[in-house]
Order: C-alpha cells, then sequence, then structure tokens
C-alpha cells in the first residue's frame, strides 16, 4: 500500500436512520494506515453508526473511502475483504454451528481455494489462541474466547483495517487484559469504539470523541485522557452530564 | 445461565459415535424406512428390528436403556392412530358401550393399533441414537451430502446456533421474573393476571430480541462478504471403513426387509 495514501478517509458523513433520527452529523475523520484510533463519546453518541459506514452495511451521504477506494456497490465486495467488522455481540458475528466454519466463512465467500482456506482458518486461530477450539461450537465458549474467537473471523479475511465495536465489553479483568495484549501485536489499522478508557490508554495512541453524531475532540489520548474537564464535558467521566 | 440441555448430544468414546455421520444418518434413514415398510403384526420381524438397534444402542456406550426409556415420548403421537382399532374390519374382539352406539374394537384392528405403536418406538429409538452419538453441525454435514437443498441447511444451522441464544435469554427473563414475584408472594402471592401480563411481556421482549438480532446477524454476514448464495466447504473424504460400514448396515436393514416380504 501507498504510504501516503490514508488506510481510512471520511469526507462530510452525515447519516440518518430510516426513522428518521440523524445519527452522523458531518463526521470527518483521515486514519494513517497502521494508526490505532479509539473512538470514545456516551451510549449513542453514533460511534456503531459510524463503524458500520466503513464498510458500507450503512450507507448515507457524504465519503468513505478505504486505502483511496470509495465505499460504493461496485466496490462492495473488495472493501468488505479491506475491512474487518467486528460487532460487539460475539454473538451477532458467530452465526456458525461451529468455530472453524465460522472463521472460514469470510475466506469461503472471498472464493478463495481450499488449501488457502484452512491455513488462514488455522493460522487466524492460532493467533488468537483458539487453536484447540477449532471444533468446538460458539455457544460452549467464554464470553471471552467469543470475543477471541470473533476477532479471529476477520483475521483470517486478511483484512488490512479493523473495525471493533466495544471489544472488551462484558469482559473480566483478566479476560480483558488478554485482549488488549493481543490486540497490541496486530500491525493493521485499527479504529475501536469503546467506554473503556483503559483500553483506550493501553492501545491507542489516538482517540476521537463522538457526541450526537458528531466528531467534537480529536488528538492525543494520553493528554485528553487526563483532561478531566474535556471528558467531563462530553460526558465520559461518572458524574458528568446528569 | 446456559441452556445446554437442549442439545441431544451426548459425548462418548463410542464405535457409534466414531462412525461417520453420513453413514450414520443414511442407515438411520434406510432403517426407519424399512420398519415403517414391515407388514402389521409381523412380530418375528419386529423382534429382529429390535435386536438391531439394541446392538447399535450397545455400541453407543449410551446404556442399553438409553434410547429405549426416551423413545416411549412417541407414544402420545401414538395415540392418532388410535382409529384403526375400530375401522380394521375382522372378528371383533371388544366392545366399547358410548351411550346409545357401542364402538367394536377388532383383533385385527387391536393387532394393527399395536404394530403402529412398536413400530413408531422402533423408529424414535434410530432417531435418538442418531442424535445422541453424532454433533449438530456433523449431522448438518451428512444432510448437505445427502442433498438436502443448501439453504435448508443453512436454516437449519441458525436455528441450531440460535435455539440455545433464544434460550439463554428466556432463562435470564425468567430468572428476572422470579426475582421479583418472591417479593409479591409475601403480599398474598401473584394473581393469575399479573402472570399473564408478564409472560406476555416476556413472550413479545423474546420476539423483539429475536428480531433486533437477526438483523444484526445479517449484517454480520453481510460484513464478511454473504452475497445470498449458501456457500460451505466442500465435504470431507469418506474412510474406506466408513465405507465398509455403510454396505453392510445397508445389507443387514435390506435382509430384514427382503425376509419379512418374502415370508409375509
Ligand atoms: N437501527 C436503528 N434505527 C434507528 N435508530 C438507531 C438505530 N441504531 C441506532 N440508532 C440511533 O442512532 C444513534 C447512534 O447510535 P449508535 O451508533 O448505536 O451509538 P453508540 O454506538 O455510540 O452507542 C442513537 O441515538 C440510536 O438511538
Ligand atoms: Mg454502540
Amino acid at each position: 500500500m501507498n504510504e501516503r495514501i490514508a488506510a481510512v478517509e471520511i469526507v462530510d458523513l452525515s447519516f440518518s436512520y430510516p426513522d428518521g433520527h440523524p445519527a452522523l452529523r458531518q463526521v470527518h475523520l483521515t486514519v494513517a494506515p497502521g494508526e490505532r484510533v479509539a473512538l470514545v463519546g456516551p451510549n449513542g453518541a453514533g460511534k456503531s453508526t459510524l463503524l458500520l459506514q466503513l464498510n458500507g452495511i450503512l450507507r448515507g451521504q457524504g465519503h468513505v473511502r478505504i486505502h483511496g477506494l470509495e465505499v460504493a456497490e461496485e466496490n462492495i465486495r473488495r472493501i468488505r475483504a479491506l475491512v474487518g467488522l467486528v460487532f460487539q455481540d460475539p454473538d451477532d458475528q458467530l452465526f456458525s454451528p461451529t468455530v472453524y466454519e465460522d472463521v472460514a466463512f469470510g475466506p469461503i465467500y472471498m472464493g478463495l481455494p481450499l488449501p488457502e482456506i484452512q491455513e488462514r482458518v488455522q493460522r487466524s486461530l492460532a493467533q488468537v489462541g483458539m487453536a484447540d477450539y477449532a471444533q468446538r461450537t460458539p455457544h460452549h465458549l467464554s464470553v471471552g474466547e467469543k470475543k477471541r474467537v470473533a476477532l479471529a473471523t476477520v483475521l483470517s479475511m486478511d483484512a488490512t483495517v479493523l473495525a471493533l465495536d466495544e471489544p472488551s465489553a462484558g469482559l473480566d479483568p483478566r479476560a480483558r487484559g488478554r485482549l488488549i495484549r493481543l490486540l497490541k501485536t496486530l500491525p493493521q489499522t485499527l479504529l475501536v469504539s469503546s467506554h473503556d478508557l483503559h483500553l483506550v490508554e493501553a492501545l491507542c495512541p489516538r482517540m476521537v470523541i463522538m457526541q450526537d453524531g458528531r466528531i467534537v475532540a480529536d488528538g492525543d489520548s494520553a493528554r485528553m485522557l487526563h483532561d478531566e474537564e474535556l471528558l467531563a464535558r462530553h460526558c465520559l467521566s461518572e458524574d458528568s452530564c446528569e | 445461565m446456559h441452556a445446554n440441555f437442549i442439545d441431544p448430544f451426548h459425548a462418548r468414546d463410542s464405535l457409534l459415535h466414531h462412525v461417520d455421520p453420513r453413514v450414520k444418518l443414511v442407515l438411520a434413514v434406510a432403517f426407519i424406512l424399512t420398519t415403517a415398510l414391515l407388514p402389521p403384526a409381523a412380530w418375528p420381524g419386529y423382534i429382529l428390528v429390535f435386536a438391531l438397534i439394541l446392538a447399535v444402542a450397545i455400541a453407543s456406550a449410551l446404556g442399553p436403556f438409553f434410547a429405549i426409556k426416551r423413545a416411549f415420548l412417541v407414544l402420545p403421537f401414538v395415540l392418532a392412530a388410535l382409529p384403526v382399532l375400530f375401522t380394521t374390519p375382522g372378528e371383533p374382539w371388544l366392545h366399547v358401550p358410548l351411550g346409545r352406539w357401542a364402538l367394536t374394537i377388532t383383533a385385527a384392528g387391536l393387532a394393527r393399533f399395536a404394530s403402529i405403536a412398536l413400530k413408531s418406538w422402533l423408529s424414535m429409538q434410530a432417531g435418538i441414537l442418531l442424535a445422541a452419538s453424532t454433533p449438530f453441525p456433523q449431522l448438518l454435514m451428512a444432510m448437505r451430502a445427502l442433498r438436502v437443498p443448501r439453504l435448508l441447511v443453512g436454516v437449519f444451522g441458525l436455528m441450531w446456533r440460535y435455539l440455545f441464544v433464544l434460550a439463554d435469554e428466556a432463562l435470564r427473563l425468567m430468572r428476572a421474573r422470579e426475582a421479583r414475584s418472591a417479593a409479591l408472594a409475601g403480599a398474598g402471592g401473584s394473581s393469575v393476571l399479573w402472570r399473564a401480563k408478564v409472560t406476555g411481556y416476556m413472550a413479545g421482549s423474546l420476539f423483539l430480541r429475536g428480531y433486533e438480532r437477526s438483523e444484526r446477524i445479517y449484517d454480520a454476514m453481510l460484513a464478511r462478504g454473504y452475497d445470498g448464495e449458501v456457500r460451505t466447504l466442500p465435504l470431507p473424504p469418506m474412510a474406506r471403513s466408513d465405507k465398509a460400514a455403510l454396505l453392510v448396515g445397508l445389507a443387514i436393514v435390506g435382509s430384514i426387509l427382503a425376509l419379512e416380504i418374502w415370508v409375509g
């Protein structure tokens, strides 16, 4: 990839749900290849909606480009191979009867030959430490294990941009620590929506605050996370916005 | 809180558990067909078939009574065959007075009813042993191998996967209801109306959650390239021993049928 082309380029993006509720308003965001960016904001700020725009599950007015490629109907197959979207609830992400079939799903739909599919499934499961669970059914896994398998389902597609929706939600501290360590090993461009400011601090050097469908702050996480006044203003500390 | 108890699969390290799921599915279907085709009152045939299923049960390491007991579940459905007791022509065996009328049970009718009950019970055992010795994902693979339409197999797979998720949600809702009704119990117990309302709310809430979840699942499938066509991994090759088992099984089931037809 050309280093000068942004991994994600969002230009003047607005979006309303069919019920007329505006969920994104004039969003601008550029993410460089390999960058790790946290999307932070109160519930309903539009974080999940924004992530769903990255591979065209939802489409609004404005432009979204992934490595220079416009998110549009004619590019949709390539876009979906480039952007790995991991949903918040792993029970939504893992819809196959076995872990193996789930991780193979993306590669199958990319039309890859069988040996390559098998190689990718093994590699991705090993990467998230779930190689021994291939024949298990997702229902029998713990939340932490499900989250890791969910990540493997997009790693197997060799996505270059990973969009993770609240990856640490519902995890106990140990599982969360393990997930953060795992995410830190990934070379991919990362866009992570989260309420978990510890995860943001440990994982993402850059942080973007959203509120009411707008990006209201964008900068260095180490600095912003210690700016109590900023966090309170955007409803990110415990007794703000009562 | 996990609804694991819905899963009929029982993990064992038995001969039956190691047989290829395709072989088991074909043989179970052949067994059920053969049993269904046995003529009424072909008692020696039923004994043969029972001996066969008992042998399979023993090979399953689930205990000989595992399937026998569970197969009695079929009995309520057998009641649908009750009219044959009276409609089969033959020697009267018993009169049942019913007000001004009397129903006559014939000996032939009784034999026929007993045959239907026995055959259903035997067929049920085959289904139970199949499901208990084969993980459901492997059964799906076997269905694909037998050319069951892919979309249907895909729907079965999703149903199975989300049955547990939905059952977990239902369990959670029920627990929440219990937590609240305990408080009401001190105040004279919960009224039927209140219970009905809560149950209605629960059903509605489950339906809504299911609906919303289905939308998210569909999005998750689209995000990974789903295009409306159901595609799956190719079927694994079948071992020689499994092919041999298939032939032997078919031969046994086929000869029982041939024998019965020839004798009968
Ligand atoms: N399917 C939907 N239909 C209508 N409105 C929605 C839908 N999903 C989300 N919204 C609304 O859009 C806004 C942004 O939601 P979301 O992107 O889920 O926020 P976040 O992920 O930041 O919590 C919220 O006000 C929410 O109520
Ligand atoms: Mg969200």
